[in-house]
Formats: C-alpha cells, structure tokens, sequence
C-alpha cells in the first residue's frame, strides 16, 4: 500500500470513529427526549395537577387525591406507553427490515387480528371477563395467529418464507381471523364492547399489573432483536448474499418473526392496535441511523416510546375533561404524518 | 484440488438442470465457466459456492463436504458474489464493503483493526479509497460492481465465486472489473472461478474454461483447446472462426451465424 493510500486509510478510520461518537450522541439525545416525554405523561393529565403536587405524589405521597391520580393511574400508564411503544418501534424495524417493505407493519404477521379473535373467543366461551384474563389469550391468540402466517408463508417445501409469501399469507390470515371476530362480535353484545374498546388502542386504565405482565414478553423479545441485528444486516444485502457471508437465513427469519411476534403481540395484547406506529416509527429513526440495524432497533424503540407518551398526553388534553383513546390520536396524527413522509421524500429502498 | 463437484445433481424443486457433474477448481487458477443461456452454469456456481443445495452428489470444499462444514468457517475460505446483488438505499461503499467482515464477527465482538485494515486493503485494491462514504447508489455501474467486490475481498477468502461480475457495464468497465480479478489472482494468489457471457474476454483473463450445454461439461482446459470451432458448434450451435487475438495471443472467436438446432 503507498504512503497516500496509508494516510487516507487513517484519516478514514478516524471517520468511523466519529461517526460511532456522532451515533452514541444522537443515542443520547432520544434518550433525553424520552425522558421529556416521561415528565409530561407524569405531570399532565385530563385532571390537572399542580407541579407542586406531582413532585409530592412522587416524593413522599401521603394518600391525597393527587397522589392517587399520579401513583396509580399516571404512572403506572406511563409505564405501559414506554414498554408499548418500545416494543412497537423496534418490532416495526425488524419488520420492514425482514421484509425489504418500507410499508411493512408488525401487523402484517396477522398478530392484531389474531390477539383480537383470542380475546373475544375468551370473552364468549370461557365467560373471561377481567382484563388480565383477556390479557393472555390475547397473547396467545397473537402468537398463534404468528405461528401460523410464518408456516403458511413457507409452503412450496422453501426452509423460510420469503418477504411475497410472508405477506401474502399475513394479509390472508389477518382478513380471516377479522372475518370470524365480526361474526362473534354480532352475536354477542358483550363481547363487542370490550372488542371496540380494545380495538380502538388505549393505554389508559391498565394497572400495574399489566406492565408486569407483558414485560418478560417483551424483554425477551428485545434481547432476540439485538442478537438479530447482525444477521439482518447481512440479510438486508439479499438472501444469496447473506448465505454466501455465513449467514444461517432460516434461523435469522426465525429469531426476527420471533422477536416481532413477542414484542407487537405484547403490546397489542395490553393495548389494543395502536395503528401507524410500528409503520412509521422507522422512517423516523432510519435519517438518524442510516441502514444499520445495531443503530436502527435502538433509536425506533426509543423513538417509538416517546412518540406514544407524547400522542397519549395530546389525548388527554384535547377533549377535556374528558380523554381521547391514544389509538385514536395515532391515527389522527400519523396518517396525515405518514402521507407528508410519503411526499416528501420516496420512502427508501431497503 | 481446493473445489470439486462430485457427481453433482441440480434443481429448483422438481426441474433438473444438471444431472452428474463432475468438475474439480484448482488452487491458484482463474476458471470461467462458459455456455449458452439456461445451460446451468450459474446454477452450478451458486452449489460449489453453497447457495444451492445439491439435490444428489457433494461439493468437497478442500476434501471437506461444504455442507457438513459450519457456514461461517466456509464464508471464511469461500467468497461467492451473485448475479446483480441488492444493497438498501443510503448504505455508502464503505459501510457494504464493512459487511463483509461478517464471518469474521461475533455479535459481542463486532469492529477489530482486523476488519479495519481488511476494509481499507480492500478498498484500496479496487480504487475506491476516495469513495468510501458516497451512498452506493449514487455510484456508476462500474463503481459499485467494484464496490460488492470490494465487499467479497474484504471478506479475506482465498476462494472467490463470481457469477457474471460484468454484467451491465460497458466494455471499458468489463476490462476494469477483470483485470482487478486478474491482480487478485497474480498479486495476492487467489484462486477465482466466475461465470461470464463473453467468450473473448474467457478466453483473455482465464487460465482455464470450462464450457457446459444442458448441464453438461462438454470441455475443460485451457482457453485454446477448449474455444475451437468444433466446440462452438457443438455447444452454442455457432458458426464462427476462430483466429489468435493479435493483442494477447489467446482464441478470438468471430461469429459467422448461428446453426440450425441438430435433431435431438
């Protein structure tokens, strides 16, 4: 190598560096803006509370009504928004990542329909009627409705299904399971209550208990999408391309439908659909990160949480004194959001 | 005897294209495989480079089953770039040839100087230093053809697999791209075997050819006794003459017109 190519070859390695400190600062800033978005779901509510009130409720809470609201409505939903919106971001980059869609969804794995057939079949042949039982057939019925779609998606004897088969078959699964939910529901009024609710996406009124009870789902669904990241980078270069750097494609398909079954399962189990999130959360993240899923699945899972907090707390304002479902104002704002992306720039190439 | 096929058997799923091959690579040695279109050629590229999996037979990978070896250790050995690679919009040359370090990285343990000096080496081997951070898409087609082999170099594997590296680029950037394969080759003595469409060019930077028809090796060896007239007839169905190629003395095949199909 000459002397020229030597000094360029340094000057590039200093280049990486600072593109790893300029990616740890950015990194650092969506954490900050999470944070902001913590504070505001914590002060801010339908009932307003004083700050000096808020500070109390957290500091040392002596049973007013304030503390109340804080400790056991405002907290414990914040919590659930962060796992939500965790979970939803990082499972929307696995997704169109695995896909090579900018357009793919968590959804498109039939996930949505899936927990929602489990929920209202609970609700009407086992006579389920608190929210932590529906949680878990929810769950159940997510997970599945997974399962299936990923096995139809491998017919024609192939060892993983391909991005075409994979939608082809969640789309198929997500109208049959919605055909069978519309039948039940009309037969029972009950059921479609607690199924309009549900479907319109909320993270409100959930309890504790609930967070708890996604959280080892969605933990273990993070873990296998940082272990994924790697492989699906090399993934992202093609199918031959991945093989040809050793890359075992039909266990890398497997960990990411895993994954995004976990965390969009988790999440729409406990809240409902949260439309548009998982879709767009991405766009936001990849100007930031560039085509690297190490960077990609982090800054949309921090992304993705703050944007939640935020769309949830402009929902608790808008309409008061009373509350509009966050799923509601998701769709409000990230349809007319998505369509200005859409314009603005093509969406990318993956 | 780095890569052999024995008995090769070859389909996507009930469709046969090659049915007992034999063929052996040897270490140090430029190899193009030629043939007519749908003959099997990049078929038979994409098993000796374990992207297909042979439907009978094996594929010895230094006396080794490739199959039986872990994919990573092989993607250590055995370079393979496929036809007209994909990369997502945005990645710039630097971060594609980065990828190729892959199968030199654990997911706890994913930048060493190693992959850096190998990305930069590779970098520079194909002249695309200066490059480094431009988006690939904003490239020539020449440039990011050199920019995946870059990617496959980086990848520090003594084999290499090209299936038609030229295609799609000009005669000026055909020359460019093989006589980069030709420098891996006499400068860094790897052994490379490639899949190309233009005989002449075979016939120039190859030390050997193999032609196949219907799956078939019909011929092996070295450029003049495998591009002879009987042999174009026979496997392009190609009247053509075949004099010395006055700037390098290899065969210079001119087409004449094509044979009416022999009955078969």
């Amino acid at each position: 190598m000459s002397t020229a190519a030597i000094t360029r070859t340094a000057s590039s390695g200093r280049t990486i560096r600072a593109i790893h400190r300029h990616r740890l600062l950015v990194l650092a800033g969506l954490f900050a803006a999470l944070a902001v978005t913590v504070a505001l779901s914590v002060a801010i509510g339908a009932k307003p509370v004083p700050p000096a009130e808020v500070w109390h409720a957290l500091t040392t809470p002596t049973g007013t009504e304030s503390d109340i609201v804080v400790r056991s409505l405002r907290i414990p939903r914040t919590a659930i928004g962060i796992l939500a919106g965790i979970a939803l971001g990082v499972a929307g980059a696995l997704m169109q990542g695995h896909t090579r869609n900018p357009l793919a969804d968590p959804g498109l794995l039939g996930v949505t329909q899936g927990a929602g057939f489990a929920m209202v079949l609970s609700i009407m042949v086992l006579g389920v009627t608190s929210l932590y039982g529906y949680i878990w057939f929810g769950l159940a019925g997510a997970l599945l409705a997974s399962a299936g779609v990923f096995a139809l998606g491998m017919v024609g004897g192939r060892s993983s299904p391909t991005p075409v088969t994979l939608a082809l078959a969640g789309t198929a699964v997500s109208a049959f399971l919605y055909a069978l939910t519309s039948a039940l529901v009309l037969m029972d009024e009950q059921a479609l209550d607690v199924f309009r609710f549900w479907q319109s996406g909320s993270i409100a009124s959930r309890g504790p208990d609930v967070a708890w009870q996604v959280l080892p789902f969605i933990a273990v669904g993070l873990l296998l999408a940082l272990f994924n990241a790697p492989g699906l980078n090399a993934l992202s270069l093609g199918e031959d391309v991945a093989r040809a750097l050793g890359q075992n494609v039909t266990l890398t398909r497997a960990v990411g439908i895993a994954a995004i079954t976990l965390l969009s399962g988790a999440s729409v189990a406990a809240c409902g659909a949260l439309a548009f999130l998982g879709l767009v959360v991405p766009h936001l993240a990849r100007p930031l990160s560039g085509p690297d899923h190490r960077w990609l699945l982090p800054y949309s899972g921090l992304i993705g949480a703050a944007a939640l907090l935020l769309t949830d707390v402009i929902g608790r304002v808008v309409a008061r004194p009373g509350e509009l479902e966050v799923g509601v104002v998701l769709a409000l704002i990230g349809a007319p959001f998505f369509i200005a992306l859409v314009r603005r720039r093509k969406p990318v190439r993956l | 005897m780095r890569l052999q096929a024995v008995d090769l058997k070859l389909g996507y799923g009930d469709r046969i294209i090659v049915d007992g091959l034999d063929l052996g690579i040897e270490a140090g040695t430029v190899t193009t495989i030629i043939g007519p279109n749908g003959c099997g050629k990049s078929t038979l590229l994409r098993a000796l480079g374990r992207l297909l999996k042979p439907s009978g037979g094996e594929v010895l990978l230094d006396g080794k089953r490739i199959d039986r070896m872990p994919s990573k250790e092989v993607a250590r050995i055995l370079g393979v770039l496929p036809q007209a690679p994909t990369a997502p919009e945005g990645l710039t040359v630097a971060d594609l040839v980065a990828r190729g370090r892959h199968p030199h990285q654990t997911w706890y343990r994913q930048w060493s100087s190693d992959d850096e000096s190998a990305v930069s080496e590779a970098l520079s081997m194909t002249g695309l230093l200066e490059l480094g951070d431009r988006p690939l898409d904003e490239l020539s087609g020449g440039q990011r053809q050199r920019a995946w082999i870059s990617m496959a170099l980086a990848q520090g594997t003594d084999l290499l697999l090209l299936d038609e590296p030229t295609t799609f680029l000009d005669l000026a950037h055909q020359i460019e791209v093989l006589e980069l394969v030709r420098r891996l080759h006499g400068e860094l003595g790897r052994t490379v075997v490639m899949v190309l469409h233009d005989l002449n060019l075979a016939a120039r930077y190859a030390d050997r050819l193999v032609a196949m028809r219907d799956g078939k090796v019909i011929a092996s060896g070295t450029p003049a006794e495998v591009l002879t007239e009987g042999l174009l007839a026979e496997v392009f169905d190609l009247d053509a003459k075949v004099i010395e190629d006055p700037v390098a003395g290899t065969p210079l095949v001119i087409p004449i017109g094509t044979r009416a199909h022999p009955p078969s």
